[in-house]
C-alpha cells in the first residue's frame, strides 16, 4: 500500500515535467535600446501582451508559450549573435528584429535553421530573397507608399510633392519606395531633404519644401523628429496639405505635436484609432497593462503571435516546416481568430494583405476619412 | 609574477581560446569571435593610448574603414586576401594623415580632433550610397578560403580570427621589445623629456597613431568576414567610446589588458542579459565600478600589488 | 532674403539651446579638469526628474526647485565624491570612461526604470509666434535665447566679479599655488560641481520643450554641446554661447545652402578647423604645456 504512493508520486511528477516542457519556445528579439528603442519596446509589450492572453485561454493545441526577450541593442552585429542564440535554444518561432538591417542578418540564420521568423521591418527587399520562412506584421514599403502616392494624386489632386526624410534605414528606404511610386503616379518631386535622427531645427527643410512649391508635402522621419518637423511647419505657416505615413498621425507624434499636428493626413496600416471594435479592446487592454497608449508597433507585435497560432492550428501540428507552409495563403479572419484584431492574408512571399485607412487629424484625435479594402477576399 | 606562472596562465589560454568552442554552440563561438575582433581592435588602440600616450576617440572610424574596403572589395568581385591587406594599409595612410595635423596639438584637443574624425567617416559612409550602400549597407559579405579550404564554417571562421590574433599579437609584441617599443613607453612617460632625449616624438607618436589604425584595419576586414552585414551603426561615436572603455578597463599599457578590456565591453553585456531590461544599467555600473575601484585597469591589479608591497617594504626598511 | 534671417534666427534660437546643455561642461573642465561625457545624461536626469514631479501634480516651479535641490546633492556633490574625487589622481582619463560607464548606465535606467518613449515637457514660455521683419520667432525661441544669455552672462559674472569666483577661477588655472594663496580648494571644486548640476537643470527646463524629454535625448545633446564648447573656447562661458550659435546658424545655413546630409558635417569642419588652428577656441585663452 504504501509503495504505491511514493510511486504515484513518481509518476504524477514525471506528468507534471513532462508538460512542462511541452511549451512553445518563442525567441523575441528586438531593438530595446539604442535608436530603435521605442518601436522594440511596443513590439516586445504586444508580444508579451498576446503571450499572457492566450497562454490565460490554455495555449495553442494544449501547449502554453514560452517566450523569452532579448535586446539587439540597435545593432546588427548583436541581432546575428541573438538570433544564433535563438536558434541554439530550440526557438519554435521568432519575432523580430524590426530594423531591416538587423533583420536581414538574422533572417538568414533563422532560414538556415528552418525557424518562422516574424517581423515587424518594412524594407521591401526582405520578402523578395525567397525565404520561406520569413513573414510579415505590416505592409512591406511596396504596398504602402503606392497607397499614398494614389491618394495624393487622386483624392488631393496633387502633381507635385515636397519630400521630407530621416536619413536612416528606416526614413531612406520609406523615402527610396515612395519616390518610386510617386513618379509612377505620374507626381513631380519638387523637393527632396534628407533630415537627421535627433535633428532639433526643421528650418532649413521646411524652408526648402516650401521653396520647391509644392502642392503637398510628405513626410516620413520618427516620432520626435515629425513632432519638430510639424511645429515649425505651422510655424512657418505652411498652407498645403501634409502627408505621412503611419508615423506622422501616430497618437506619439499627436501628443508632442499639439495643436500642430492638426490637419495631417496618413496612410496608416494599424493604428489604434480604427473605426473597429477589436482594436479599441486591445488598446484600453495594453494601456491598462503597460500604462501608456501602444503605437503601430505594439498592434505588429501582438497580431504576430495570433498569426503564429492561425499557422499552428492550420497545421495541425507543432512543426516549424508545417507550420511555415500553412502560413502562405493563408486567410485570417478576425471573426475566427479575434487576435488578428482585422482579417488578414499572408501570400507566397510573407507579405500581408489587409486593409488600411487613411486618417486626419482633427483635434488631437485621428480620424479615419477612407478605409481602403484588402486585395484578396475575404 | 614569475616565469612559470606567465607560462602557466598562457598555456590555460591557449587551450580554453583553442577547446572551448569546439564545446559552444553557434552563438557562443560567434561571440567569441565578436570579442576576436576587438581584441585586435583595442590591442592597436592600446599602442596608441596606452604605450604612446595618445587619447584617441575616433577608433571606430578606421575599424568601419578595414570593414568597408573589405565589403567593397568582395562585392567588386576580389578575394579577401586582397581586401584584408589593402584594409590595413588604407587605415595605416588613414592613420598618417590624421595624425599629422592633429598630432600638433596637445592632447585633449588630439581627442576632441579624433572624436570628429569619427562623426566625418560615419557621415561618409551613411551618405554615400555609390560607395558603401548607405543607410541599407552592404549585405552577404563572403568569407574568406584559404589554399581551396572553405572559412564559411562558424568555427572555421573562429579559429582564423584567432590565428589573425595571434600573429598580430606576436608582431606588437615584437615591436614593443624593439627600439620603437622603448621609444613609445619613453614617450608616453614624458614627451617632453623624451624629446630632449633626442627621440623624435612627432615621427614615433604619428608611428603609433598609423600602426593601431592599421590594427583597427584588419579588425574591421574580421568583423565584416563574422557578421556578413557591413552598415554604418557599428562605427558610430559610440563605439569609438566604448573600445576606449575597453583599453582603460583592461590596462592601458599592459599587454594583455586589450584581451581583458575586449572581454567586459563585448562579454559582460551578455553575462548581465539575465537582468532583462536592466543588463546595461548593470554594465555601466559595473564599469564605473572597476574603473573606480582600478584606475589602472583590470590588468594593473598586479602593478598596484607590487607597489604596495614596495611601499610596505620601504616603510620597514626606513624604520630606524 | 527673410528667408536668410529665418535660417539665422531659428538657428540663435536652438544654438543657444546647445549652448545651455554645454555651459557646465566647460566650468567642470576648468575648474577641476573634469570631462564629463555624461553631461548629456545631466541634463536628461533633472528632464525626467521635472516631469514626474508635474506629473505627481507640483506645480512646475516647485518641481523645478526640488530637481535643483536634488542634482546638486546627487549630480554635484555625489557625482564628485564618487566619481571625480577618487579619479582625477589618476589622470584624466579614467574620468572619461568612468563619465561614459555612467551616461550608458542612466540612459538605460531611464529607459527601463521609466520608459522608452518621448514624453511633450511643459514650458516656461508660451507657444505664440511673433512676425518680425518678415521672420517668424516663437516665444519659446526667444525665451530661450533670453535665458541663455542671462545664464552664460550671469555664469562670467560670477567668475570674474565675486570673491569665491575669481577663487574658483585660481584653482581653474593652477591648483598647487591657489593652495598656497590660501584657498579652499577642495570646497571650490564643489562649488564648480554645484553650479554644473544647478545649469544642467536650468537646461532642462529651457530646452526639453523643443527638444522632448526622451531617454537618449542626452546622447545628441551631449555630442552637440560639447562641439559647441569646444569651438567657443573650452575655458571661457561666453565662448560657449557663441560657439552654440555658430553650430546652430552653420548648421541651419549648411542645410539649406549646401548639403543637407552633410549638414552635421559643417559644424564639424568648423570643429577640426577650430582645433587645428586655434585649440583653446575662439574666445578661448590659449593653455600652456607643462613639463
Amino acid at each position: 500500500m504504501n509503495a504505491k504512493l511514493p510511486a504515484a508520486a513518481v509518476v504524477a511528477c514525471l506528468l507534471a515535467a513532462s508538460t512542462a516542457h511541452a511549451q512553445i519556445k518563442i525567441a523575441v528579439i528586438q531593438e530595446l535600446s539604442g535608436t530603435g528603442a521605442t518601436a522594440g519596446t511596443n513590439f516586445k509589450n504586444g508580444v508579451d501582451l498576446a503571450v499572457k492572453e492566450i497562454n490565460a485561454a490554455g495555449g495553442i493545441l494544449g501547449q502554453k508559450l514560452d517566450a523569452t526577450f532579448e535586446d539587439t541593442q540597435s545593432n546588427p552585429g548583436v541581432a546575428k549573435g541573438l538570433a544564433l542564440k535563438a536558434v541554439d535554444d530550440g526557438a519554435f518561432a521568432v519575432f523580430g528584429p524590426t530594423f531591416s538591417g538587423s533583420m536581414l542578418v538574422s533572417m538568414a540564420q533563422t532560414r538556415r535553421a528552418e525557424v518562422p521568423n516574424f517581423t515587424g521591418a518594412d524594407a521591401a527587399t526582405l520578402t523578395q530573397q525567397g525565404n520561406p520562412y520569413i513573414f510579415r506584421t505590416s505592409f512591406t514599403q511596396l504596398i504602402s507608399m503606392p497607397r499614398v502616392a494614389h491618394y495624393l494624386a487622386s483624392a488631393l489632386k496633387a502633381r507635385r510633392v515636397a519630400v521630407i526624410f530621416v536619413n536612416n534605414d528606416f526614413g531612406k528606404g520609406g523615402r527610396d519606395a515612395f519616390v518610386k511610386a510617386a513618379v509612377a503616379a505620374g507626381l513631380t518631386v519638387t523637393a527632396d531633404v534628407s533630415t537627421e535622427a535627433g535633428q532639433l531645427d526643421f528650418s532649413a527643410p521646411v524652408l526648402k519644401a516650401r521653396q520647391s512649391d509644392p502642392d503637398a508635402l510628405f513626410v516620413y522621419t520618427n516620432e520626435e523628429e515629425s513632432a519638430r518637423c510639424l511645429r515649425e511647419l505651422r510655424k512657418q505657416a505652411f498652407a498645403r496639405p501634409i502627408v505621412g505615413e503611419t508615423t506622422l498621425a501616430g497618437q506619439r507624434v499627436i501628443e508632442l505635436a499639439g495643436a500642430a499636428a492638426n490637419g495631417v493626413l496618413a496612410h496608416v496600416g494599424l493604428t489604434v484609432d480604427a473605426p473597429i471594435p477589436a482594436v479599441h479592446e486591445f488598446r484600453a487592454r495594453f494601456e491598462k497593462a503597460y500604462k501608456y497608449v501602444p503605437d503601430h508597433n505594439g498592434i505588429k507585435g501582438y497580431t504576430s503571435v495570433f498569426f503564429l497560432k492561425a499557422g499552428i492550428e492550420a497545421a495541425g501540428k507543432l512543426d516549424r516546416v508545417a507550420v511555415a507552409r500553412a502560413l502562405h495563403g493563408l486567410k485570417i479572419r478576425a471573426a475566427k481568430q479575434p487576435g488578428v484584431l482585422m482579417d488578414v492574408a499572408i501570400d507566397d512571399h510573407g507579405d500581408l494583405d489587409r486593409a488600411s485607412f487613411i486618417v486626419q487629424v482633427k483635434d488631437g484625435k485621428q480620424e479615419v476619412k477612407e478605409v481602403l479594402p484588402p486585395v484578396a477576399r475575404f | 609574477m614569475t616565469r612559470r606562472s606567465h607560462w602557466l596562465i598562457g598555456g590555460a589560454a591557449a587551450v580554453v581560446l583553442l577547446g572551448a568552442p569546439g564545446l559552444l554552440r553557434g552563438y557562443g563561438v560567434y561571440l567569441l569571435g565578436y570579442w576576436l575582433v576587438f581584441v585586435v581592435a583595442t590591442m592597436g588602440l592600446n599602442l596608441t593610448v596606452g604605450y604612446a600616450g595618445q587619447v584617441s576617440l575616433g577608433h571606430a572610424a578606421f575599424l568601419g574603414v578595414g570593414a568597408y574596403s573589405v565589403a567593397i572589395a568582395m562585392k567588386a568581385g576580389c578575394s579577401f586576401w586582397l581586401g584584408l591587406p589593402v584594409a590595413a594599409a588604407l587605415c595605416f595612410v588613414l592613420g598618417l594623415g590624421l595624425g599629422f595635423p592633429a598630432l600638433r596639438v596637445q592632447s585633449i584637443y588630439l581627442a576632441f580632433a579624433t572624436l570628429g574624425f569619427n562623426v566625418a567617416m560615419w557621415l561618409v559612409m551613411r551618405n554615400e550610397e555609390w560607395l558603401t550602400g548607405g543607410t541599407s549597407g552592404i549585405n552577404d559579405v563572403g568569407r574568406p578560403a584559404v589554399l581551396g579550404w572553405s572559412l564559411s564554417g562558424s568555427l572555421a571562421y573562429y579559429y582564423f580570427e584567432l590565428a589573425v590574433a595571434a600573429v598580430l599579437g606576436a608582431l606588437l609584441w615584437r615591436l614593443l621589445r624593439s627600439p620603437w617599443g622603448k621609444a613609445f613607453t619613453a614617450l608616453r612617460d614624458n614627451p617632453i623629456r623624451a624629446e630632449s632625449l633626442g627621440i623624435d616624438v612627432q615621427a614615433y607618436t604619428l608611428l603609433a597613431f598609423a600602426i593601431g589604425a592599421a590594427y583597427a584595419g584588419v579588425a574591421g576586414a574580421l568583423f565584416a568576414g563574422l557578421v556578413q552585414f557591413v552598415e554604418p551603426t557599428p562605427f558610430s561615436l559610440g563605439a569609438s567610446f566604448l573600445m576606449y572603455l575597453m583599453v582603460v578597463v583592461g590596462g592601458a599599457g599592459s599587454f594583455f589588458g586589450p584581451a581583458v578590456g575586449a572581454a567586459v565591453g563585448v562579454l559582460l553585456p551578455e553575462w548581465l542579459r539575465f537582468a532583462q531590461g536592466w543588463y546595461l544599467v548593470a554594465f555601466g555600473a559595473c564599469v564605473v565600478l572597476l574603473v573606480r575601484w582600478l584606475p589602472g585597469g583590470l590588468l594593473g591589479i598586479p602593478d598596484r600589488v607590487r607597489a604596495r608591497r614596495a611601499r610596505a617594504a620601504a616603510a620597514t626598511r626606513g624604520r630606524p | 532674403m527673410a528667408d536668410f534671417l529665418q535660417l539665422l534666427v531659428s538657428g540663435l534660437a536652438t544654438g543657444s539651446i546647445y549652448a545651455l546643455a554645454g555651459l557646465g561642461f566647460t566650468l567642470l573642465w576648468q575648474a577641476s579638469g573634469t570631462l564629463n561625457f555624461a553631461q548629456g545624461e545631466f541634463v536628461m536626469l533633472p528632464a525626467f526628474g521635472i516631469l514626474a514631479l508635474s506629473g505627481l501634480g507640483l506645480p512646475l516651479p516647485v518641481a523645478f526647485a526640488v530637481t535643483c535641490a536634488v542634482a546638486v546633492v546627487v549630480l554635484g556633490w555625489g557625482f564628485k565624491r564618487g566619481i571625480a574625487d577618487p579619479l582625477l589622481r589618476s589622470g584624466h582619463m579614467p574620468v572619461v570612461v568612468a563619465t561614459l560607464g555612467l551616461s550608458i548606465a542612466l540612459r538605460n535606467a531611464v529607459r527601463a526604470g521609466y520608459s522608452a518613449e518621448a514624453h511633450p515637457f511643459p514650458s516656461v514660455f508660451g507657444d505664440d509666434l511673433f512676425h518680425i521683419a518678415g521672420v517668424v520667432v516663437t516665444r519659446i525661441d526667444l525665451g530661450t535665447l533670453a535665458a541663455a544669455l542671462v545664464l552664460v552672462l550671469g555664469t562670467q559674472a560670477f567668475l570674474a566679479r565675486t570673491v569665491t569666483g575669481r577663487a574658483m577661477q585660481a584653482v581653474a588655472q593652477d591648483p598647487d599655488s591657489a593652495v598656497v594663496v590660501g584657498i579652499d580648494v577642495p570646497r571650490m571644486i564643489l562649488y564648480a560641481f554645484a553650479v554644473n548640476a544647478v545649469l544642467a537643470c536650468a537646461a532642462a527646463l529651457l530646452v526639453t520643450p523643443t527638444y522632448l524629454a526622451k531617454f537618449d535625448m542626452g546622447e545628441s545633446l551631449g555630442t552637440k554641446a560639447f562641439f559647441a564648447a569646444v569651438i567657443g573656447g573650452f575655458n571661457n562661458a561666453r565662448g560657449t554661447l557663441l560657439g552654440g550659435i555658430v553650430v546652430g546658424v552653420c548648421e541651419n545655413l549648411a542645410a539649406a545652402y549646401v548639403s543637407a546630409s552633410y549638414k552635421d558635417a559643417v559644424a564639424l569642419a568648423l570643429f577640426l578647423f577650430v582645433l587645428l588652428v586655434r585649440p583653446q577656441g575662439l574666445l578661448g585663452k590659449p593653455v600652456e604645456r607643462r613639463v
